[in-house]
């Protein structure tokens, strides 16, 4: 098979432009996700009421729909009601949308995993609620959470793949419009697949190092 | 004098330090102690005893604020910790607590589980805590481990870890909640004997147990509870000589086979 | 207004339509984690194999669908690999071939991982009573494995549904692309059909999705607990 290099060489500018669109929608993605998975695990910590309710339905909305069709009801559906977004401000809300729920499942359990008898242990010697938080529950959660959020993290940067589908000139889609406008089929998914190698594979490594980091650190005192 | 860091008072100075009157503590329907009446003198050891399941746990954590009551009242340093505003935050720092399971914190090294309390709750100077951390340490033989994360100790180690911790806080009063039953016999021991040298050097302390030769060793008086109810108060040698219930006669024939 | 959105679902035929694109997307999904499952099985036990050399080759494969991303997949195999082997195949049948391989590769960790929780003495004693190594699977690995895999399995078979959405993207007729046509030949009349028809599509998935990963929780809670 004799690779068109001159192709790649011309079509590199225009791969790296979408990698970026990818990687700055995954931030913008991952970044409300995580604040949405803060809000939402603290309200079912606490359990804090009728909160509590409205987040386990969103749990569910969001865990058991595809992103796609998520995507294509706030873009084509919401418009027809009057409310219109871009389709980067679409692909953002999507990702966080589904990413919140992931995000709201890791950390809580994290939280769970601090044990009541850890967190008497902490008031024992006089800590506030505050201070209990900041030196015992925070440090304790955030440890047993960080592989299942940097995976999430991974998952959702592999999900911005589906929000070229409305548009947003993403890796996908300049693939696409590629293999459409020139036949040179392999090169461009040669391209597609490098790029999501390369802002992928370094993650996949950093999680698995967490995971045995985690593990190594094992709480059981 | 001073051992381990602890300001010794007079031994058995007759102020009275702690005082539990008529307290009940409920689960729901079940009464869990009931109509419980101890006064501690400051410099007093007393050893809880009584078998599993009867509320000596459940007291210790009444006196800590860990477990709400639902009658009586508790007075410590002449104020009530039931009736009235009480800073819990304030009332811990002088009733030091060591758990049966340890709970060092498990993300922190040694010494940064010892001067947490000291450093962020009493607001004290880091150099001053850290050289009273030290000496605890050293005390308890465990000097070396300080940079060391709870994952690495034994058991034993955990243990006298937590005693210092508890006790870099400068409490009036240590309670001790069956703080051997999860070590491995091996162990037992270690933790024991700095009990024991605390205990001669004048802290007041209660010490729920199972080790009955420690608690003979130990305490000035022995209260044993049963079924929630407090059956006897008495001297160590009274009691497990010719103990004054039947309760008791049989509790100790169970243990001295 | 909203009445008149809402109808743009009962009109003619296509409810009718709607599930006959639905019965597109089950059957897409049925077939591959059917075949999946089963591939999964084998590539699980190879993957508990001594040999560090297998289990290398089993763990690549699995990166593999773990890094890059399942569209980008269907993309390769849609346009790469058939015009490659210069063969025709449809939308459908490429859809069933790269969900039933990632399948396989999720459900050879899920067995591995069930297989290699079960106790060392298990297989010992199986083999202390004279048991071949296909006894020994069928009799005493397997039947306690099942337990341990079972929750994860039915947790992947919901990713795989969800994840059958995304066959509309390499021209399967499946119930995303009967909804587009639909709001396509109504949007004249009814101009918010987009709202009312993905918010169907929404629901038909969340209907399928949902009571399996009740049941997944569930059986995770009671033999994981």
């Amino acid at each position: 098979m004799n690779l068109n290099w001159q192709f790649i060489i011309d079509s590199l500018p225009l791969y790296r432009q979408a990698a970026w669109a990818t990687l700055k929608l995954g931030f913008w993605g991952i970044l409300i996700s995580l604040v949405i998975g803060l809000i939402c695990s603290i309200a079912l910590y606490l359990k804090l009421k009728g909160l509590k309710t409205i987040v386990k339905i969103y749990i569910e909305l969001s865990r058991n729909t595809p992103l796609l069709i998520q995507l294509f009801f706030l873009y084509f559906g919401l418009t027809k009601l009057g409310i219109t977004l871009s389709e980067n401000t679409c692909a953002i809300i999507g990702l966080s949308f589904l990413g919140g729920s992931y995000m709201a499942e890791a950390f809580r359990s994290g939280l769970e995993a601090v044990s009541r008898s850890q967190i008497e242990s902490g008031l024992s010697i006089g800590l506030s609620q505050a201070q209990l938080v900041r030196y015992v529950i925070f440090p304790q959660a955030f440890s047993v959470s960080m592989p299942s959020v940097a995976a999430n993290c991974i998952f959702l940067l592999k999900e911005t793949s589906i929000v070229g589908a409305i548009a947003v000139v993403d890796l996908m889609n300049v693939t696409k419009d590629l293999i459409g406008m020139y036949y040179q089929t392999f090169e461009s998914l040669l391209m597609l697949v490098a790029a999501y190698l390369i802002i992928i594979l370094p993650l996949s490594m950093l999680l698995t190092w967490l995971e045995r980091r985690v593990r190594y650190a094992e709480f059981g005192n | 004098m001073e051992w381990i860091g602890v300001l010794i008072v007079n031994k058995k100075d007759s102020r009275v330090l702690l005082e539990i009157k008529n307290l009940y503590k409920k689960y729901g329907e079940t009464t869990v102690l009931d109509n419980i009446n101890l006064s501690i003198s400051k410099g007093e050891v007393i050893v809880i005893l009584g078998p599993s399941g009867c509320g000596k746990s459940t007291l210790l954590r009444c006196l800590n604020g860990l477990e709400k009551i639902q009658g009586g009242d508790i007075i410590f340093r002449d104020k009530s910790l039931v009736n009235g505003d009480v800073n819990w935050q304030e009332v811990r720092q002088q009733i030091g607590m060591v758990f049966q399971n340890y709970e060092l914190f498990p993300h922190m090294t040694v010494i940064e589980n010892i001067i947490l309390g000291p450093v962020k709750v009493q607001k004290r100077d880091k150099k001053e805590v850290m050289e009273q951390a030290r000496q605890l340490l050293d005390r308890v033989g465990l000097l070396d481990r300080e940079n060391s994360y709870p994952r690495q100790l034994s058991g034993g180690q955990k243990q006298r870890v937590a005693i210092v911790r508890a006790l870099c806080m400068n409490p009036e009063i240590m309670l001790f909640d069956e703080v051997t039953a999860a070590l491995d016999p091996e162990m037992v021991r270690e933790v024991l004997d700095v009990m024991l040298g605390l205990a001669k050097q004048g802290m007041t302390m209660i010490v729920v147990t199972h080790e009955l030769s420690f608690a003979r060793a130990v305490a000035d008086r022995i209260v044993f509870i049963d079924k929630g109810r407090i059956c006897e108060i008495t001297e160590p040698r009274e009691f497990f000589t010719k103990p004054k219930t039947e309760r008791a006669r049989h509790f100790l024939n169970r243990f001295q086979y | 207004m909203q009445s008149l959105g809402i109808s743009i679902l009962f009109t003619g035929v296509n409810m009718q339509r709607l599930f006959e694109g639905l019965m597109v997307t089950v059957r897409i999904a049925f077939i591959s984690i059917s075949i999946g499952s089963l591939l999964g099985i084998v590539l699980g036990v190879i993957w508990t194999s001594k040999s560090k050399w297998l289990r290398s080759v089993c763990r690549l494969y699995l990166e593999m669908f773990r890094i890059i991303p399942i569209l980008v997949w269907l993309f390769v195999m849609y346009f790469g690999v058939t015009t490659a082997l210069n063969i025709d195949l449809s939308g459908e049948t490429v859809s069933i071939i790269v969900f039933s391989l990632w399948g396989a590769a999720e459900m050879g960790d899920i067995v591995r991982g069930a297989l290699e929780s079960l106790p060392r003495h298990q297989v010992d004693s199986g083999k202390a009573i004279g048991l071949n190594p296909w006894d020994l699977y069928q009799y005493i690995l397997i039947p306690q494995a099942v337990k341990r895999m079972l929750p994860g399995a039915i947790n992947l078979a919901t990713r795989m549904v969800k994840t059958t959405s995304l066959v509309v993207l390499i021209g399967v007729i499946d119930v995303t692309k009967v909804g587009q046509q639909i709001i396509e030949r109504f949007r004249v009349e009814i101009p918010t059909a987009s709202f009312w028809v993905y918010g169907f599509v929404f629901i038909l998935y969340f209907i399928i999705c949902y009571p399996l990963s009740k049941i997944s929780r569930i059986l995770e809670n009671r033999w994981n607990g």
